[in-house]
């Protein structure tokens, strides 16, 4: 397909996953509070229209007609150009993320993705990294020390934990040799010829998805991450200066972020569209466009489906995590970041590299066999990693008390 | 080192963020997962009043709708915030009625003792509460609407009952 179809088709494709993924954020919004309450033995907003959905709606409209505060210290072009760039990255992003199997129309077959770039998830790091801006942004523009601080720390947290998550696809590349999505959905499928692995990855890379979803964690600044929030310490962090639509344009960018990286760990690790025990659904468009597969409309529905229940899979696990583990000490979050995640995930890299080398060397076709050694690889990875991680007590500031001791008992 | 810092140490399975952390998840996934919710959804699910709650006034009446009120000035006086106003009269047949009865819902604390001097068991509380007005004015109940209540009067206490003390 190409030239004015294409155009159309791209258009229609890009103007319906924002609009989509708006709706999803409304939901997400609703959803979180239903889990916490759900978590807390209540029952949440279900009052609202049937069982509450209306709910976000009604909140839309109060902040709409909230009065917009403007601050006298706050610099203006940067504190209206936060909230923006809140929203722009997490948007941006969803462009790259396939959201089903391709669909056959009258112009030929369309891909369900709005663009198929061939720099794949580079794009992702490199559009992730600007929402680090919103937050330094929003907080300095502010013109209050504790949205200040918040900035400050958020960017600090965010750009910290941006090489662990960098990092973390490093093995992914190494399986699948190509950073195209779409390639590495249909890597996660069954194809005859070797090309693809017929698992999905969670199982050859489930420690890699663990500091996948870390450091996702981290840059969404969700709890236990919410270091730029921490309402108990800095009342709202960076945006305590924003009221009305500007601060539900940075909570509409935080979930549009917490749903993006759901779609990026459905794509990355959990088969994407993928149906599982399924080989029907399995369609790809070879680069000199030969079509594997009977592509249908139907399909692309099924998968569209499992691509979206995946999705709030993995969007739930987030807020189940929020709900439950309190907010890391900042000096924790760093050892967490500097000492722990990164060191883990470079060690990572090298023993996924080495066991492939490996694995290619004993000429193991790629499949079924070659996933379960690569799983086992990964169980005894993760029990030296709980081990290590249980004894040394990485996480609770350990350093800090052992320092003490060390001068307690007279040393220093 | 300036001061002397007291370090606590725990033993590594109490300090592990690891343990903790998954026994957290195990138990808020618990908890979302139990249906039973504590949240009382309460204007569809009222309360359950004990038969001695005791709430919002209501006069007796006798049959013929007069309240049975003798206007003999007890309850105004055993009252100990001064809630109650009564205006005593008599009529032809020298029978003494209440020209004025009102209680102050706003001052009054519910104590019960209006109900437990009247010789008459005219002045009841109630078991019933949702009675939330816009104004002040709107808490004072005058005779009429003391006579229109029709909820369950409050049970006095039993000495013969032990165990409801
Ligand atoms: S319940 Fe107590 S306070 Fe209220 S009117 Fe009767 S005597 Fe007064
Ligand atoms: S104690 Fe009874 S009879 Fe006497 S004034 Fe009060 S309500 Fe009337």
């Amino acid at each position: 397909m190409s030239g004015a179809p294409f155009v159309v088709a791209t258009a229609i494709k890009a103007i319906g996953a924002f609009t989509v993924l708006l709706l999803a954020v409304m939901l997400a919004t609703y959803a979180e509070r239903r889990i916490a309450g759900f978590i807390q033995d209540r029952s949440g907003p279900n009052r609202v229209g049937p069982i509450g959905l209306l709910q976000v709606i009604a909140d839309g409209l109060k902040n709409i007609l909230k009065e917009e505060t403007l601050p006298a210290q706050a610099i203006k072009p940067f504190f209206f150009l936060a909230p923006i760039l809140a929203i722009l990255p997490a948007t941006v992003l969803i462009a790259v993320v396939p959201f089903g199997a391709p669909v056959p129309t009258p112009w030929g077959l369309t891909e369900l993705i709005v663009a198929d770039a061939s720099i794949g998830f580079l794009y992702v790091l490199a559009i992730g990294s600007i929402g680090v801006y919103a937050v330094a942004l929003g907080g300095w523009a502010s013109g209050s020390k504790y949205s200040l601080l918040g900035g400050l720390r958020g960017s600090a947290q965010m750009i910290s934990y941006e090489v662990a998550l960098a990092l973390s696809l490093v093995p992914l590349i190494l399986l699948t040799g190509d950073v195209r999505v779409p390639e590495i959905v249909s890597m996660q499928q069954s194809f005859e010829g070797g090309a693809a692995y017929g698992t999905w990855f969670v199982l050859p890379l489930f420690v890699g998805l663990f500091f996948f979803f870390v450091a996702g964690l981290a840059e969404t600044n969700r709890l236990p991450f919410d270091m730029p929030e921490a309402e108990s310490e800095l009342i709202t962090g960076y945006h305590t200066e924003y009221s009305a639509m500007k601060f539900s344009m940075f909570m509409i960018g935080e979930f549009a972020h917490v749903i993006t990286v759901g779609a990026l760990v459905t794509v990355f690790f959990l088969g994407g569209w993928d149906i599982p025990f399924w080989t029907g659904d399995d369609i790809r468009v070879l680069d000199n466009g030969v079509v594997v597969g009977e592509p249908s409309i139907l399909i692309s529905l099924l998968t569209l489906a499992a691509f979206t229940v995946k999705t709030g899979l993995v969007v739930g696990v987030f807020m189940w995590i929020r709900w439950t583990l309190p907010r890391f000490r900042y000096d924790q979050l760093m050892d967490l970041g500097w000492k722990f995640l990164l060191e883990a995930v470079t060690v990572y890299i090298l023993v996924i590299a080495l066991a492939i080398l490996a694995l290619e060397g004993l000429g193991l076709p790629r499949g079924g066999w070659y996933a379960a050694a690569l799983f086992t690889i990964n169980l005894v990875v993760a029990g030296i990693l709980i081990g290590l991680a249980d004894r040394k007590a990485w996480i609770r500031g350990g350093n800090v008390s052992a320092r003490l001791t060390r001068a307690a008992e007279g040393g220093e | 080192m300036p001061g002397k810092v007291k370090v606590v140490n725990r033993p590594e399975s109490e300090a592990s963020y690891v343990r903790a952390a998954t026994k957290g998840m195990s138990i808020t996934l618990k908890h979302m997962l139990d249906p039973r919710k504590k949240t009382q959804q309460y204007p569809d699910e009222k309360w359950e009043l004990a038969p001695r709650h005791r709430g919002t006034h209501r006069m007796e009446v006798h049959e013929d709708g007069r309240a049975k009120c003798v206007a003999c000035g007890l309850c105004p006086t055993v009252c100990p915030v001064n809630c109650i106003k009564l205006v005593p009269a008599e009529d032809e047949n020298g029978e003494r009625f209440a020209a004025v009865y009102e209680i102050d819902e706003f001052r009054c604390i519910f104590c019960g003792m209006c109900q437990e001097v009247c010789p008459v068991e005219a002045i009841h509380l109630g078991v019933h509460y949702e009675n939330a007005e816009y104004s002040r004015e709107r808490w004072v109940y005058d005779l009429e609407r003391l006579c229109e209540q029709d909820h369950d009067v409050t049970a006095l206490w039993d000495p013969a009952d032990k165990a409801s003390q």
